[in-house]
């Protein structure tokens, strides 16, 4: 009995030790892959916000042979989007960033604000085939960080069913208010009219922007008569019950999950969706959002930039330049953007998507037209304007002040 | 909050107390073993300790102190601003609503939570048939992950979609926005937080009426006491002492409660569920260009608040033992 229970305690001590010793090697090797640069100086780290593909992925596969064509070894870690800028920020106060950062477009300004970034007179990188207004987003003080690796952007996704319905032309669908005089059929008919999002975050900004840019509207004077009358459009929808209340809490996934149920005749999203629309199990198309008079609204671009951050070592960068370059090359930025259902940055590579898929056609317009949330110069005052752009949509769609009151109140909150 | 996400780079602090027991006092002789397993046993604590606790806060007040931009984040040297911050903090018009929210949500939480679990308690107190099972189902909400329970609340809550909004419909009442009406925001995030924790209340309290003795209810009951007056007059005073650590704890865990709030509403819409917790996160991390320095001055804010409470109970405690 007593030998019994002290060869348990032994046992115990001994497992504990064990354990000790276990987490103490799990923790030392944890910190060591933490260390992006590691000690081999012929690794070099990519740090990306696709964390849908892992290791036997085409992307993953495209980062390696992009390094042994460098002749250096490739180590990839990928983040979730919201993680990635203050993950990138940490690191550079601990001179730990990575060899290239493939980073969202808004977050461009951000980084290169903080000098974590190189610019393109520094690393070499040849963004001259590129077009201009995707890269605008990623120039700040008349510099380039970085080249977009695709881009994609918001359009009305419609189902056709739903408008055959309720008798509406796709056509007669030119601007606001024959859009809103299809929807005002569409609820007539019985169905739902719009969906989209509106929550309290940088996507209830990013879904706005569209409507607020095609009413003239700009992101410097958020109190003008033409961001109250985009508003005011949204809160008429609302009112008339054409898009659900549950806009304010939606995000673009949520919202979307709403149109594939198949009762909505449009919902706005992005190129991303695609994938998604062909499994929905109705008739869809896609039109570019109008703008108040009729045209097409510039909306704003997503999509990625391949940066290059700021190292101590720096000759490290030809081999980085390298790297970047290989994945953007017009060969591989065809096989990456049909991946990540994106549209290509250069005209060279969009032409090649629509003679492969027709069905490209209105994205690849929407993002000719489209324009970055940060382009103007904007840079890092945008995260300001846009915060304050998502809460008078947040107030004025729920109710707590009106458009007007609501935008002003943004304007002198965001004090540009 | 935004404490918990510092990661400690420089350590000063735990390399001093870890060479501690290394250096004998000299006025003493020679520890006797038993000191140094003292010393020995004390070291894993106390580094413990101040590794994750005393760095980061003083990490948390270093950052509300300083007028970090993203920048000087990078770089390190983020002048000293003073109490520049915490002004900022104060001054924001974000702030009033947001201390009016904290205390209600809170207050209103600690009443339903405290009186629905007691009443369950008392009531399972009773050992009838099946009691064991219908507690251990009681507790369900505790076990779930926050995650799981808030997304779960905010689709039962949803405006269209929402079986909440369906039941009205059914009884004849029109639909409420629940999480979408600056109004109603914050209730809801109310009663979704009161579900959470009425079971931590149940089994405490539940724990704290099974020590008191039923010789007590018996001798109340020869009195002539009904089942009333031996609830107001045996059992809630001999619970005080439960009931006080219990609000306490309810207390420190409904002021600092996010999760909640943060995905049913994200403390919106116009900022009518933002709370002080939820707004430290709002201008740390909620936004593309972060504010640390506000965001951490908020977070300090509520740790003072739970620090002051803490402190009233502990005097609360002493005065009750000298009486």
């Amino acid at each position: 009995m007593n030998s019994s229970s002290r060869q348990r305690r032994l046992t115990a001590a001994a497992l504990t030790a064990l354990a000790v010793a276990i987490s103490a090697t799990a923790c030392s090797s944890g910190s060591g892959s933490a260390d992006a640069k590691g000690a081999d100086s012929g690794t070099y780290t990519i740090w990306d916000p696709y964390p849908q593909f892992d290791k036997s992925s085409a992307w993953a596969k495209l980062l390696d042979k992009c390094g042994t064509e460098a002749g250096v070894k490739i180590k990839r870690t990928a983040f979730d989007t919201s993680d990635l800028s203050n993950k990138a920020l940490l690191a550079a106060q601990q001179d730990n960033s990575a060899d290239l950062l493939i980073v969202d477009n808004p977050v461009v300004s951000t980084l290169a604000e903080a000098g974590v970034l190189t610019t393109t007179d520094d690393n070499k990188l040849d963004t001259s085939k590129v077009d201009p207004n995707l890269l605008a987003a990623g120039q700040s003080g008349g510099k380039t960080y970085g080249t977009p690796i695709g881009a994609n952007t918001l359009a009305l996704y419609y189902n056709k069913d739903v408008l055959k319905e309720a008798k509406v032309d796709i056509a007669s669908i030119k601007d606001w208010p024959t859009l809103t005089a299809a929807l005002d059929k569409v609820k007539e008919a019985g169905k739902k009219g719009i969906t989209f999002s509106a929550i309290g975050t940088e996507e209830g900004s990013f879904q706005f922007l569209p409507w607020f840019w095609g009413s003239g509207a700009q992101l410097t004077e958020l109190d003008s008569a033409e961001a109250a009358s985009a508003l005011s459009l949204w809160k008429d929808w609302l009112d008339k019950g054409y898009a659900p209340n549950s806009v304010i809490n939606n995000t673009q996934t949520t919202s979307w999950q709403e149109f594939a149920s198949g009762d909505y005749a449009f919902a706005e999203n992005g190129t991303w969706q695609l994938a998604g629309a062909e499994k929905a199990g109705f008739d869809y198309g896609v039109l570019p959002i109008p703008g108040a008079d009729g045209g097409s609204a510039a909306a704003p671009t997503g999509g990625e930039f391949v940066t290059l951050p700021v190292q101590s070592d720096t000759g490290r960068y030809a081999t980085s330049q390298k790297l970047a370059t290989c994945l953007t090359n017009t060969e591989n930025l065809y096989e990456t953007d049909t991946t990540l259902s994106y549209v290509a940055p250069t005209s060279e590579v969009q032409d090649k998507q629509v003679a492969a898929n027709p069905e490209l056609k209105p994205w690849v317009d929407a993002v000719k037209a489209a324009k970055g949330r940060t382009s103007d110069d904007l840079g890092t005052k945008y995260p300001k304007i846009s915060e304050q752009l998502w809460k008078a949509v947040q107030s004025a769609l729920s109710g707590s002040k009106s458009p007007k009151d609501a935008l002003s109140a943004a304007q002198s909150a965001a004090g540009n | 909050m935004s404490h918990t996400t510092q990661v400690p780079h420089r350590r000063p602090v735990p390399r001093k107390s870890g060479a501690a027991p290394t250096a004998p006092p000299p006025q003493r002789r020679r520890p006797s073993s038993q000191q140094w397993a003292a010393w020995a046993f004390l070291a894993p604590v106390t580094l413990y300790l101040a590794l994750f606790y005393a760095y980061p806060l003083y990490r948390n007040i270093d950052l509300s102190l300083r007028n970090y931009t993203v920048r000087s984040f990078v770089q390190g040297d983020a002048p000293f601003t003073g109490l520049e911050n915490y002004r900022i903090v104060f001054d924001d018009p974000t702030f009033a609503p947001a201390l009016l929210h904290t205390v209600v949500f809170t207050a209103v939480c600690l009443v339903f939570q405290y009186a629905i679990g007691l009443a369950l308690a008392v009531f399972f107190n009773q050992h009838f048939r099946l009691s064991a099972t219908l507690r251990a189902l009681f507790l369900v909400p505790w076990l779930l992950p926050l995650i799981v329970s808030a997304s779960t609340w905010s689709w039962m809550l949803n405006s269209d979609s929402g079986i909440v909004n369906a039941a009205l419909h059914a009884v004849g009442i029109g639909p409420v926005n629940w999480l979408t009406s600056p109004s109603w925001s914050l209730t809801s995030v109310i009663i979704a937080n009161i579900w959470i924790g009425v079971p931590f209340n149940l089994v405490v309290l539940y724990s704290g009426l099974q020590s008191i003795p039923t010789s007590l209810y018996e001798a109340a009951a020869l009195d002539g006491a009904s089942a009333w007056q031996r609830f107001w007059r045996v059992t809630f005073p001999l619970l005080r002492p439960v009931s006080a650590i219990t609000l306490l704890l309810g207390l420190v865990y409904t002021l600092k409660v996010f999760d909640i709030i943060w995905i049913m509403t994200k403390g919106g819409p116009a900022e009518s569920s933002t709370t002080f917790a939820t707004w430290s996160y709002q201008l740390g991390f909620g936004n593309l260009l972060p504010a640390f320095g506000p965001g951490a001055a908020v977070g300090n804010l509520l740790v003072v608040a739970a620090l002051v409470f803490g402190l009233v109970y502990v005097r609360v405690q002493r005065k009750q033992a000298l009486s």
